[in-house]
Parts: C-alpha cells; sequence; structure tokens
C-alpha cells in the first residue's frame, strides 16, 4: 500500500504538480496516465523517493518512506526506471542479480536462492537465453525485459515501472503488462506504472489517475477515467470510447480539434 | 514476503544442475585469472628484485627475504652486498611499485564507475596537479623542511590534500556532487596547480633543481625505503582494496546511474562522497611516494574488466593484481634500459600504455557497432 499526501513539485517556476493525494492499495494495478509533461514521470519518482516534495507525504504500508533506512525502502519497492545505464559490462545475469543487493550484507556473496529468484524471474519475462550475454549488447526491448526481472528479483511488495513497454514489440507489451497484473491479481502486491498508450492502460490498469496541467484532472476505477468527458480537455484531441468482448476500447480522432481545459 | 519468495525446489535444482546463469562459469574464470595473478605477482617480486646492475639469482633473492623475514635459512650462504641489495634497495622498491600499482589500479576502477566514464583516471581529481605543486616548492624552495627526511613527500601529500579539498568544494553544490562537476572542477584545480608548478621552476631559476623537479613529476621509485611513507602507503593502499572490495554491489548499482542506484538502496550521493575521499587518500599518498605515473590507472581497469566482466568485486582485485605486475615490471625497464642511468618510469608507462589503450578503444569501438 503506498499512500501519497498533497505532493507537488516544480520544475524552475514552472509547477507540475499541486496538492496531489493518492493511494495504490495491494492487489490493484494503479495507472499513471497524462500528456507529456504532465508530471506523470516526477510524480512515479517522489513515490520511489528520488524526488522529495516539499509538501505533504508518502508513505509505504504506513510507513513514511524516507524515514525508511534505503536498503529497507528497497526490499518494499522495486522501481523500473528509464535509465539505459548501457555502457555497462556486467552480464545479464549479474545485472539481474543486483536487485539481491537490498537483500545481502555487504559481506555476504549471492547464494543459491537468489541464484533461483533471477532465473525465475528471466523466466517470467522471456529472457533465460540471455543470461550469460553482456547487458550492453542487448536491444532495447530486450534490455527492458531484463530490467523488469532485475526489479522481479527484488522480490518487494511494491513495484512502480515508468513506461515499461517502451521499446517491447506488441507481444512483449501484453506479456510485460499481462506478468504485472498477475503479480497484482495473484500476490496481492500493488503496482504503479507510467503509461501512454491508453488502451494498454484500459486492458490492465484497475485504477487510473490522469494528470493534466499541474495535478490531477481525474482519479478512479479505469472505467470511470476512460471516458471521453474526462480525456478530451486533457489530450486535446476528439476520443471515442468503444466497448466490444467486455473490453473497452479507446478511438482517437487527432484531427477533431477539442478546446483543452486550462484549468485542469 | 510474497508467495514466490518461496523458490521451487525444482528450479533450484535446475539451477545448479546447468548453470543457467553462467555465474559458475565466470566464478571459474575470476578464480584462475586470481590465482594466476598471484603467482604471477610473486614471480614478478622476485624477477624485478633480481634483475638489475647487480643481478641477484632468483633462489638467492627467495633465500635472502625468507632469511629477513622468517629467520630461514638462518646461515647466510650469500654476500654482505647481495643482501644489502636484495633487502635494502631492490625490495622496498619493487614492493612500493606494487603498491603504487596496484593503488592507481583501483583507483581507476572506482573513478570509472563513479563518474561513468572509460576515459576516467585517478588524476581526474587533480590530485597529482595538487602533489606535483607541493614537490616542486619542496625541491626548489625548501618547504616542509619541519618533515626533515620526508620533506617531500609530505608536502606533495600536503599539496594533493590541498587540491582534492579544492576540487570538491568547487563540485559540490546544495550538499551533492555531480560526476560532472566533479569532472570540471578536477580539470579547471588541475590546469591552475600545473601553472603554479611551472611558476615555481620557472621562479626558482634553478636548471637542476627543475631536472629534479621534472624527474619526480614523470614518477619514481628512488626513494623507496623501509621507512615511514613506506608504511602509510601499504596501509593506505590496503585498506582502500579492501573497502572498495567490501562497495563492489554498491559500485555496479552506481556505475549504472543515480537512479539505479537509489531504487536498489544505495544514496548515490553519499557513496560518491565516500568514494571521493577514499580515492584522494589513496591516490594522494601514493602520487607523494612515488611522483605521477600515468595511464596505470585508465588502462589497468579496462584489462580486468576484459578479463573478469564488470561486477567490481571481481574487477577491483584483479586490477589490483595487475597494476602491481604492471608497474614492477615498468620499474625494472626504467633503471635497466639505458643502466646506469634511470629514466623516470612515467616515460615507460606512457609509452607502453598510449598505444595499448588506442587498441582498447579501437576494439571497444568495433564490439559496438
Amino acid at each position: 500500500m503506498i499512500g501519497a499526501e498533497r505532493l507537488s513539485w516544480s520544475y524552475g517556476r514552472s509547477e507540475v504538480l499541486r496538492a496531489v493525494s493518492l493511494a495504490a492499495p495491494h492487489g490493484r494495478v494503479l495507472g499513471l496516465i497524462g500528456p507529456n509533461g504532465s508530471g506523470k514521470t516526477t510524480l512515479l519518482r517522489i513515490l520511489y523517493g528520488a524526488l522529495r516534495s516539499p509538501t505533504g507525504s508518502v508513505s509505504v504500508d504506513g510507513d513514511e518512506l524516507h524515514a525508511l533506512p534505503p536498503r529497507e525502502a528497497a526490499r518494499r519497492l522495486a522501481v523500473v526506471v528509464q535509465e539505459a545505464g548501457g555502457e555497462s559490462s556486467m552480464t545479464v545475469a549479474e545485472t539481474v542479480l543486483l536487485g539481491r543487493g537490498p537483500h545481502l550484507s555487504a559481506f555476504q556473496r549471492s547464494g543459491p536462492d537468489d541464484h533461483a529468484a533471477a532465473t525465475q524471474a528471466l523466466a517470467r519475462v522471456g529472457a533465460s537465453h540471455l543470461a550469460a550475454r553482456p547487458f550492453s549488447g542487448l536491444s532495447g526491448g530486450e534490455r527492458q525485459r531484463v530490467l523488469i526481472a532485475r526489479a522481479l528479483t527484488q522480490q518487494a511488495t511494491h513495484l512502480l515501472l515508468d513506461e515499461p513497454t517502451n521499446h517491447l514489440d506488441i507481444r512483449y507489451q501484453h506479456e510485460v503488462l499481462g506478468l504485472v497484473a498477475g503479480l497484482a491479481h495473484d500476490l496481492h502486491r500493488t503496482v504503479v506504472v507510467v503509461l501512454h498508450d491508453l488502451n494498454l492502460a484500459a486492458r490492465y490498469c484497475d485504477d487510473l489517475v490522469l494528470l493534466g496541467r499541474g495535478g490531477i484532472a481525474a482519479a478512479g476505477p479505469a472505467n470511470d477515467v476512460l471516458v471521453p468527458e474526462m480525456l478530451e480537455p486533457v489530450y486535446g484531441i476528439g476520443i471515442e470510447r468503444v466497448e466490444a468482448d467486455d473490453q473497452l476500447h479507446l478511438l482517437f480522432h487527432p484531427f477533431t480539434r477539442v478546446e483543452e481545459d486550462a484549468t485542469a | 514476503m510474497g508467495v514466490d519468495t518461496a523458490v521451487a525446489p525444482e528450479t533450484r535444482a535446475r539451477e545448479a544442475a546447468a548453470d543457467v546463469l553462467g555465474l559458475r562459469a565466470m566464478r571459474r574464470r575470476t578464480t584462475a585469472w586470481l590465482v594466476g595473478l598471484s603467482l604471477g605477482l610473486l614471480a614478478t617480486i622476485v624477477a624485478g628484485v633480481g634483475v638489475g646492475a647487480y643481478s641477484v639469482p632468483a633462489g638467492t633473492v627467495a633465500q635472502v627475504i625468507t632469511h629477513h623475514l622468517v629467520g630461514w635459512p638462518a646461515e647466510q650462504t650469500w654476500s654482505a652486498p647481495a643482501d644489502a641489495i636484495v633487502w635494502q634497495v631492490r625490495l622496498p622498491r619493487v614492493l612500493l611499485g606494487a603498491l603504487v600499482g596496484a593503488g592507481l589500479a583501483i583507483c581507476g576502477v572506482a573513478l570509472q564507475a563513479m563518474v561513468r566514464n572509460v576515459l576516467a583516471d585517478p588524476y581526474l581529481l587533480g590530485v597529482n596537479s595538487g602533489a606535483s605543486s607541493g614537490a616542486a616548492a619542496a625541491i626548489l624552495f625548501g618547504f616542509g623542511a619541519g618533515f626533515a627526511e620526508y620533506a617531500l613527500q609530505a608536502t606533495a601529500f600536503l599539496g594533493a590534500l590541498a587540491a582534492s579539498i579544492l576540487v570538491f568544494l568547487v563540485a559540490r553544490s546544495a550538499g551533492r556532487v555531480t560526476s560532472i562537476r566533479l569532472l570540471l572542477a578536477g580539470v579547471a584545480v588541475g590546469y591552475a596547480l600545473y601553472a603554479l608548478t611551472s611558476f615555481l621552476i620557472f621562479a626558482s631559476g634553478s636548471a637542476e633543481g627543475a631536472r629534479s623537479v621534472m624527474f619526480w613529476l614523470l614518477g619514481s621509485l628512488a626513494l623507496a625505503q623501509w621507512n615511514v611513507p613506506f608504511a602509510i602507503v601499504t596501509v593506505v593502499v590496503l585498506l582502500s582494496v579492501a573497502l572498495l572490495t567490501l562497495w563492489g554491489r554498491r559500485l555496479d548499482a552506481l556505475a549504472i546511474g543515480d537512479e539505479t542506484a537509489h531504487t536498489l538502496g544505495v544514496r548515490p550521493d553519499r557513496l560518491r562522497l565516500q568514494l571521493l575521499v577514499v580515492v584522494a587518500l589513496c591516490v594522494g599518498v601514493v602520487v607523494s611516494a612515488s611522483g605521477s605515473i600515468g595511464f596505470v590507472g585508465l588502462v589497468v581497469p579496462h584489462l580486468a574488466r576484459r578479463a573478469v566482466g564488470g561486477t567490481h568485486v571481481r574487477a577491483v582485485a584483479v586490477a589490483a593484481l595487475m597494476g602491481a605486475i604492471l608497474l614492477i615490471w615498468a620499474d625494472v625497464l626504467a633503471r635497466t634500459l639505458f643502466a646506469p642511468q634511470e629514466i623516470p618510469i612515467g616515460i615507460i608507462t606512457s609509452l607502453v600504455g598510449a598505444p595499448f589503450l588506442l587498441v582498447l578503444i579501437r576494439r571497444l569501438h568495433a564490439a559496438n557497432a
């Protein structure tokens, strides 16, 4: 359970987040959506403590995030960030095993249980065959899957992902998000994910926070947020909602200009 | 913890049987390198002590050393000059070479991880420029006379310390030290102190003094003796190896990026500060004892990573051994090539190191293309 109260953030004089509060309970996938520059990544970074909001607070399972020792925080929160780290000359297996770092003391070497966790995580993202390869030699999509495997290896109760479907082809977009949603629904983890693709959000997120200018434009169950009346003012294009086969689909009409909501 | 913390027994069995992660192969490879390099270092020490204007056979070298260390063999069957040359002159010099090489190599590994740039070297922090200014002040103007026989080393170390503090203060902003600011501060302070050293040489008007300074700047192990500076270098280098090994996993995380480090429970800003202190101290002590010997701290980390990969626990240990071996041989060349004239060891390391680095860079590009 991640709770956030009255978060705010500004880059210089431009305010991206104002008094943002949200709750991400166990067992559900919370999606952060919104146009470019709406503060999705900034909000996520505040949620995992890389940034510290000058106002309000973030709590993890009831404990103030910034009061937790860093390694304890890393045992509770696993994060997939958008950071390439391409020049590292470690192998994929070594990269994934870094996820065990928060569980090992400085004097401890990784043991059979750690290796098994890494093996299992690599298998889950379909990257077992890459284990002995140098990480720097992987394609964008392979890297992304390996970074997700590292986060899984961390075996934290909360998983935060910043646009995890970047660089992934359509099949892996669905596999990765399906896996992540499974962690929430089957293993009762908390998942917070930044997504660009609203249709992926519709399919895999239980709850959504739609960020507009300066704050939350809408929040609630995905079904309630993904409606043209909410989305169109924020994105500034025409959006049509279609329901077929028990599944919500959004169609976009980029040439239909919509009055952007200046107050959102 | 969650349900999948308990790993299925069959997964573990499969892992044990097949080494699917390739970790066992990597560990075997690392062990082979460590054993090979350790034996190589021992052989290098014996050979390096034996070779010179007055050459001593390897057997005698080994006997002299064990005689002095553990009193065996008890009876001295070799000449007194051989004993003095091995124990008083060459052994401290060879061991100082090993320590200096190891120290520069591991500091190179640490700095390359810290600034995420494979072209970073231990002199990036301007520490050597500070030491040079200090040494020039001692040689040309008699600074540090209060330190008596250790005036040169002590003044050089004070210069190194002043330079690292200056770089640190310039690079620091709002309690943080970022990689890019550190690089820029190091370069700026380095140039300023280089100018200061040149000015000191110019102002002294002493040709002989200028020559001594130049010789020191290019590096030399000629000052090696069983004395206090030797003991300090030993302690500082060994402690640095231990610390960097202990911080291996954190270095791995930091080398990937600040954001990644943070998510793995490492405070990047704090680790960078700790590394800065260790590296500045280690390089400062090493440079004060031997002058600025180039290229070892730049090239050896590449060699180590090629040998055992980018995991820092392994890279640090292997780099330390490689640096030690490399520097001992460079010193052997420095004192034998134009014997009895001794040339600065920095000339050798740069002559060997530069083309080597070019080859590495070309391979690097070929691999990435």
